[in-house]
């Protein structure tokens, strides 16, 4: 069939018909329309602050960088702080296609006054070439303003630091300085600053033939920058470096080290980015409960226009664009929200969020317009998309039905809501959760918990009628209760639109609190299991003990038993951030006693060594494995994995040894650990005295000692610090539902204003129609906060058993935390109730006379 | 003076008959023909599918067999854009509840037919206020639907059903939520529009007074619709 000539088809909406409709209906409903664009608002803005958060810190990290790295093509770094032979110095720096070899030495050093910093050692001829920005400026011999001499760059005793290691320890250029780094200690003068080192980096540059002899280190580098003739071949030489590195070097690019910063904090950003969107998701079903309610308020309207001459495609049209406007809305003011957040954050909680991983740096607010492009487009996606389904839904209305009843009272059809497409969501969440990490991130993990969460809440109308079916079955309830029951069983679509808000936002939250309060719990059990000595000692960076100091300590008479150990960072990929090595194990036991292991051991044939689960996926290692070891001048250790255990303490990976097969190894003799078990009777502050008094004098003001109570209550306190974004963002979530639940429930019982006129009418009293309103908003959040605590403890553990795995490289327990998850549902019952009481206050105010007759 | 072409008859229905979903025949046989101008009322029982006809005739739904044709076009050979297309050029509609747009102004409500066929906005609002003169509601078309009574509710409704000079008016109970006084006021000012403008209209009613005004009156039953004499 076609149009007949002459008759001018539907022309669809207009666009002066589309302004009328919009802004009348915003101006007859304010509040909601406020509401629905405050929660794509909060989403886009908690969703770009963490955005530039993270972009501003990496910007930082990145310039950081650059600033030690400077113009160099490549770098070769040692596997640990051991270094390699310098040897391979004038091997490499003869190769073809190298133009400029600068030799580094780098430790990790203290200055009396017990501030960190990096401590290089530079070649400055050769570095004048490839790092030049590490050469420093500044004034020589006190005062300020003049620059650092030739002669002070070869001065054997000159040190030129960093405005932030200058900051930190107070000194000034002119000053003496004592550095304590590998066990020595030596003093220099400040002469020049390195200006060029970008924020918060504390570093020290001295000349290299001073930091080999006074630092123990000659023969030794730790570092060596290339800087490759112009033109040539970088990957042909990538090969040539490649062929002649010794097992204990590694070949990085500054992207490799690029990436490996990256990689450092990575899961954790993609972490609180999904959190963010979870805050959007939960405004686009807000979205999608103020539309849904919107279209079923005007049905009648829909339906006139559609007699009039309004194609049904301009319904769709008009609450698609409704959707948009508020997209739009609600976009922008996220940008400014999150422009604001993340300035705020940045001064707040600095780089990393609380989440430890950047050292307390502020780095300026780096705002990248695509990135808030992008943003700002998922949050008017979103609210599209919230309003897709209502839009289908005034799409299909029949006209002439609708004119006929009048009210949208009458929009639920009738019928047994079916759970099949639920249930396939459900079942493909799950098949979902199966699947691996991408680039490192457990995208199939958070696709699995968008599916269960999609699935649980369309399901709600199936399992609201589920759920009321037994209730309709009461015998002779009061009237009030009868009618709340009958009018939800009847509207169960109704119901699930008020529900899915609720749903969707409590889910969440349950899901995230179970996940960290199992995270927590387990971390408390691993800190109890791991730390079973009475003491622990841990000396500053640089500092040891031989082993007459070691025998020393042993023979006090406080201690019942001491595990000495040593500990240092081994990089085995240039991609990956080091790998913690630790030598410990008392004679006659071995270093995996009292370890939490997990999983199967085996009793290797050669040297056994303990890996730790992040080690273990990140490394794809398993008990039986054998792994080679650059941990010495020249030492290659062949060890075999004899089981895996349980670590939250090193993300990225750690391995123990037995202590006597690493001095065997290594000829390192010294330690910087112990692990006390005191004689029966002894206190611990008595032993801490007695232990300090047995050490050398130049090391005992570099000790550490600490109660495992003490080591356990900062251990949680971190913990709860690198949680603190999270919880905050789960209370964005949940205040966004909950007031979700209160504008849906408001506007539900306002467009029944109808309804209780006619209730009225026949005899019923305001005050039962207050309890009927209550009764059924206390039955919605009653299913709602069931549904939401079974949604979420089924999320939590995609949570727990995909996401955290996959991000993180660690596993857990579940625990649920039972005070949290009751308050949550109270919270509900007791808003969903509130917020429809409050409604039916403002609903019954107008004379019941006036309700019946009101025309729309 | 040269002839023109004949008019063609504002509606004319042949053989019409429509069953509810259960299979029920609510009527058969159904035929009568309108001319321009003419006035239709239709009365019946409940339920009998006054309203239903009414939907048929607006093209709001379909018959099982037989053909209406609206100004000439048979609706049975139009997709559902080309009735809607019909329905905002042709047909003007009057319901009982009014059914005035809450959030729109008096003179936007009367304005919507000219504004859904996209005729520029200051010309539609222009000839809404002429409407709205004309149903004596003149200077009140910044107001909006809360600030005026029920008679004056169905004034607008009437302007609206008006504006775009339609070839049909179809109303259905258009005083059945009137008190009798206000009724016979808006009864009159119907007629009297409708004849203005040259329109027809068909009226579905149960009141004997609204059948009173129409020109023909015709009782719709199970077999069909029996004219009544006047």
């Amino acid at each position: 069939m076609a149009a007949r000539p002459g008759s001018a088809p539907p022309s669809g909406l207009s666009a002066r018909l589309l302004i009328w409709m919009v802004l009348g209906e915003w101006r007859a409903q304010p509040g909601r329309t406020l509401a629905a664009i405050l929660a794509i608002a909060v989403g886009v803005g908690l969703g770009l602050a963490i955005h530039l958060v993270n972009r501003s810190a990496l910007d930082e990290f990145a310039g950081a960088i650059r600033s030690v790295s400077g113009a160099a093509d490549l770098q070769v770094q040692a596997a640990s702080s051991a270094g390699f032979d310098e040897g391979l110095y004038p091997i490499l720096a003869r190769l073809e296609g190298v133009a400029t070899a600068s030799p580094v030495v780098e430790l990790r050093a203290r200055t009396d006054g017990g501030e960190p910093l990096t401590l290089m050692g530079l070649d400055p001829l050769r570095a004048a070439a490839v790092t030049p920005n590490l050469l420093g400026g500044g004034a020589v011999g006190g005062g300020e303003g003049g620059v650092t001499t030739a002669e002070a760059v070869f001065d054997l005793d000159a040190i030129t630091l960093s405005p932030a290691a200058l900051q930190q320890s107070g000194l000034r250029v002119g000053d003496q300085v004592r550095l304590s780094a590998a066990g020595q200690s030596a003093s220099f003068r400040i002469v020049g600053v390195l200006e060029g080192v970008s924020g918060d980096r504390a570093l020290g540059v001295i000349d290299i033939a001073a930091a080999q002899w006074r630092f123990d280190q000659l023969g030794r580098l730790q570092r060596l920058d290339l800087r490759l003739s112009p033109g040539v071949d970088r990957s042909a030489v990538e090969r040539l470096v490649q062929e002649r590195l010794p097992p204990e070097a590694a070949l990085v690019t500054p992207q490799s080290e690029m990436r490996r910063t990256e990689s450092l904090s990575r899961a954790y950003r993609v972490n609180l980015q999904m959190l963010a969107l979870v805050a959007l998701l939960t405004g686009g079903f807000l979205v999608y409960s103020a539309q849904s309610l919107s279209v079923t308020r005007r049905r009648p309207q829909f339906a006139l226009l559609r007699v009039l001459g309004l194609p049904a495609r301009g319904m769709l049209g008009q609450v698609l664009i409704e959707g948009v406007v508020l997209g739009l809305a609600g976009a922008a003011l996220g940008v400014v929200l999150g422009v604001a957040l993340a300035e705020l954050a940045l001064r707040l909680l600095g780089g990393d969020l609380g989440g430890g991983y950047f050292s307390g740096g502020r780095p300026p607010l780096v705002f990248t317009p695509l990135a808030a492009a992008i943003i700002f487009g998922l949050g008017v996606a979103i609210a599209v998309l919230g309003s897709l389904f209502p839009a289908l839904q005034a799409e299909r209305i029949p006209a002439a039905v609708a004119l006929k009843t009048g009210s949208g009272e009458s929009a639920e059809t009738a019928g047994q809501p079916l759970p099949w497409i639920s249930l396939g969501l459900l079942a493909a969440g799950g098949l979902a959760a199966l699947g691996p990490p991408v680039g490192g991130v457990p995208l199939f993990g958070y696709g699995a918990i968008a599916l269960i969460l999609a699935g649980g809440v369309g399901a709600m109308p199936w399992l609201a009628r589920g759920l009321l079916g037994p209730l309709r079955r009461l015998r002779a309830p009061a009237p009030p209760i009868a009618l709340a029951i009958a009018r939800l069983w009847g509207a169960p679509r109704q119901a699930a639109v008020a529900l899915c808000g609720i749903v969707a936002s409590t889910s969440l939250m349950v899901a995230m609190a179970v996940m960290v309060t199992s995270f927590r719990g387990s971390v408390e059990d691993w800190l109890i299991q791991i730390l079973p000595a009475d003491i622990y000692m841990r000396l500053d960076p640089g500092l040891t003990l031989d082993p007459e100091a070691q025998a020393r300590l042993a023979a006090a008479p406080e201690a019942a038993a001491i595990e000495f150990r040593q500990s240092f960072n081994l990089r085995l990929s240039p991609d990956r951030p080091p790998v913690q090595v630790s030598a410990r194990g008392q004679a006659g036991a071995g270093a995996g006693e009292g370890l939490p292991l997990v999983g199967r051991q085996v009793t290797p044939e050669g040297l056994p060594a303990w890996i730790s689960e992040p080690m273990a996926r990140l490394y794809d290692l398993s008990p039986g494995d054998r792994l080679t070891l650059p941990i010495g001048p020249g030492a290659q250790a062949q060890v075999t994995v004899a089981g895996v255990w349980r670590d939250y303490s090193n993300q990225f990976g750690a391995l123990i040894l037995d202590q006597a097969a690493y001095t065997a190894l290594t000829g390192d003799a010294g330690r910087a650990e112990a692990a006390m078990t005191l004689a029966p009777g002894v206190e611990p502050a008595t032993a801490i005295e007695a232990f300090r008094a047995r050490l050398p004098p130049s090391i005992a003001p570099g000790a550490d000692f600490a109660e495992p109570r003490e080591i356990r209550a900062v251990a949680l306190r971190i913990f709860d610090r690198s949680f603190a974004v999270t919880y905050a963002l789960e209370a964005i979530a949940i205040l966004v539902g909950l007031a979700g639940v209160a504008t849906t429930f408001s506007a539900q019982t306002l467009a029944r204003r109808k309804e209780f006129g006619m209730l009225r009418h026949v005899g019923v009293r305001r005050g039962q129609i207050m309890q009927m309103l209550a009764t059924e908003g206390a039955l919605l959040g009653a299913i709602g906060a069931l549904a939401g605590l079974t949604l979420g403890v089924i999320m939590s553990q995609v949570l727990i058993h995909v996401v955290n795995p996959q991000s993180f490289n660690w596993t857990m327990e579940t625990r649920l935390p039972w005070p949290l998850l009751a308050s949550l549902a109270v919270a509900l019952v007791a808003t969903s109730a509130g917020a429809a009481v409050l409604a039916g206050r403002g609903a019954l105010a107008d004379s019941a006379v006036r309700a019946v007759r009101e025309d729309w | 003076m040269p002839a023109g072409p004949p008019l063609a008859p504002p509606l004319k229905i042949a053989d019409l008959a429509k069953s509810v979903p259960g299979g029920r025949l609510l009527f058969s046989n159904l035929a009568f023909d309108m001319a321009p101008g003419e006035i239709v009322a239709i009365m019946g029982e409940s339920g009998v599918g006054k309203s239903t006809l009414l939907n048929l005739i607006a093209g709001l739904d379909r018959a099982d067999t037989g053909r209406i044709e609206i100004d000439g076009v048979d609706l049975s050979t139009l997709d559902d854009d080309a009735r809607t297309g019909l329905r905002r050029d042709r047909i003007g509609f009057v319901f009982q509840a009014f059914h005035i747009l809450p959030h729109l102004t008096l003179a936007q409500n009367v304005a919507l037919p000219l504004i859904l066929a996209r005729r520029p906005e200051t010309e539609a609002l222009k000839a809404a206020a002429a409407m709205l003169d004309q149903v004596g509601l003149g200077g009140r078309g910044q107001d909006f639907p809360a600030q005026v009574s029920g008679g004056e509710m169905q004034r607008i409704a009437l302007a609206r059903a008006l504006v775009h000079r339609p070839a049909l008016v179809l109303a259905d109970e258009p005083t059945g939520n009137l008190d009798p006084q206000t009724a016979d006021v808006i009864l009159a000012l119907l007629c009297d529009q409708l004849r203005g403008s040259g329109a027809a209209a068909v009226i579905v009613t149960h009141s004997e007074r609204a059948a009173a005004a129409a020109d023909r009156v015709l009782t719709l039953t199970a077999h069909g619709l029996v004219a009544h004499g006047r």
